[in-house]
């Protein structure tokens, strides 16, 4: 189990299989909180600075095992915890993530490292108050990344494993694995289920009802730079002064 | 040949149920001799007739550059740290130490994990996550604890390499000088030792003798594990 946070701002998570639809809808919800005057960060799986370089060393030689790969993933998410994260919660900002803990309890699981292993690596992240789990259908999704991409990377399919030689086959049988573990966290964590199926417009009108539920009578972090007049001010214009501002 | 061990799920998707090589472990705080006694015991293990590998806290190369980019200048926190020594770890165990194993050698590790979980507890990781953390890691055959106080210590160290940042803890600054840094860095570090020695079983040496009587100390735990192993 993940531990109870303790602080003012909130976490949301989406969770959910390459091809789910989640990154899409996460940027969306970014947009529309930011426009609705909230203090908003976004972070991405594997994306802290520190490990770049050894994970890039690690998929172009192939260096990986899967505890390995586990291991420097979990760094990756501690460093930004640590640096990011956790204090923007205590900030009483909204963190937005796309994908978290539960990426890793289904990605490294799949990989055939031992459950309860993984889960102790991650104890010191907290449970979030929002983890939304984009479900899709497999062929949906294969036919959303084969369509969209060029290739489908190496250990993406999951090609470490050797579970076929043929790469969408490999793809295939990985993501099924991913599923089957994300499936078991839906009771375990509490997950969300959103439908990756419905139109994208659909959707995000779901997951706006469901997040403004969870922020019902919660006060974060003022955003000094939020539009003073809502709804005369157009939408792009606010986002764009407040993406400027938080990279600065 | 004894059946591998792990100290939690090891490595579930590479099934191993025994090797033909033996793990042996000199573990200990900084200048307490540990490299010296290494070679010493390569050297006689290989007269012996054995097939020795030292392995020891060398950067792997996964991690290697990676770890010697992070600490400079960014700004890592020390449970960070930890994953990190703990991927670089893992990927010694598994690409450098099992395969000598799994080829019959005698793999001699200048320390092993425990060095790396007692500097992660003396800054303030949790001891009960970094023990999880480390599930994954092969229990060795036998190791050894070379255990010295202060004292010693800082006579080898005036008399040897000299003082330096690292090994006087001075990344926590544990006194305003290099001298009394390193005296409570390295007994904090003993501390943490003691507590590993009954909890991993380790043989503890008295290394505040001579160099040629703790070696003979050392082949002596290391004979007995031979009889007792029939190697």
């Amino acid at each position: 189990m993940l531990r109870p946070g303790s602080y003012k701002g909130k976490l949301i998570v989406v969770e959910g299989i390459d091809g789910s639809g989640k990154s899409t809808q996460v940027d969306l919800l970014y947009k529309w909180l930011l426009s609705q005057g909230k203090s908003v960060y976004f972070t991405e799986w594997n994306s802290s600075e520190l490990v770049k370089s050894t994970t890039r060393l690690g998929k172009q030689e192939k260096m990986f095992t899967p505890t390995t790969f586990s291991l420097l993933q979990a760094t990756d998410f501690s460093d930004r915890w640590e640096n990011y994260m956790l204090p923007m919660l205590r900030a009483g900002v909204i963190v937005l993530a796309d994908r978290y803990a539960f990426t890793a309890f289904a990605r490294d699981v799949a990989r055939g490292v031992d459950r309860e292993w993984v889960r102790s690596l991650y104890s010191f992240a907290t449970q979030p108050d929002l983890t939304l789990y984009f479900q899709v259908p497999l062929d949906i999704a294969v036919e959303r990344i084969t369509g969209a991409r060029a290739k489908i990377k190496y250990y993406e399919a999951g090609m470490d494993l050797g579970l076929s030689d043929n790469k969408v086959t490999s793809f295939r049988l990985f993501q099924q694995r991913i599923i089957n573990e994300y499936e078991n966290m839906i009771p375990e964590f509490g997950l969300t289920l959103m439908d990756g199926t419905l139109p994208v417009l659909d959707l995000q009108k779901r997951m706006r009802a469901i997040v403004k539920k969870a922020l019902h009578g919660w006060d974060g972090l003022p955003n000094p730079l939020a539009p003073v007049r809502r709804s005369a001010k157009p939408q792009v214009t606010a986002v764009k002064v407040v993406e400027g501002g938080d990279k600065a | 040949m004894k059946e591998v061990q792990y100290y939690g799920a090891g490595f579930p998707y590479r099934p191993l149920n025994e090797v033909p090589g033996k793990l042996i472990v000199l573990e200990g705080t900084d200048a307490v001799g540990r490299s010296t006694q290494v070679q010493m015991l390569r050297h006689w293990l290989e007269e012996e007739g054995y097939a020795v590998s030292d392995t020891g806290l060398r950067r792997g190369q996964l991690c290697g550059p990676g770890l010697d980019e992070a600490k400079q200048g960014h700004t890592l926190g020390p449970r960070t740290l930890s994953l990190f020594y703990a991927t670089d770890f893992a990927d010694r165990l598994e690409n450098q130490i099992l395969p000598a194993l799994k080829a019959g050698f005698i793999v001699l590790s200048d320390r092993y994990f425990y060095s790396i979980m007692a500097r992660d507890v003396v800054r303030g990781a949790d001891p009960t996550w970094s023990r999880n953390v480390y599930g994954f890691a092969l229990v060795p055959n036998l190791t050894l604890y070379l255990r010295a106080d202060v004292p010693t210590l800082i006579s080898r160290i005036v008399h040897g390499r000299g003082f330096n940042y690292w090994e006087a803890g001075m990344d926590i600054r544990c006194a305003d000088n290099l001298y009394d840094s390193f005296c409570v860095y390295q007994s904090k570090l003993i501390e943490q030792f003691d507590r590993m020695a009954a909890e991993y079983n380790f043989v503890t040496i008295d290394a505040t003798h001579s160099v040629q009587s703790v070696n003979d100390d050392l082949r002596r735990n290391i004979r007995a594990l031979f009889v007792q192993e029939k190697v």
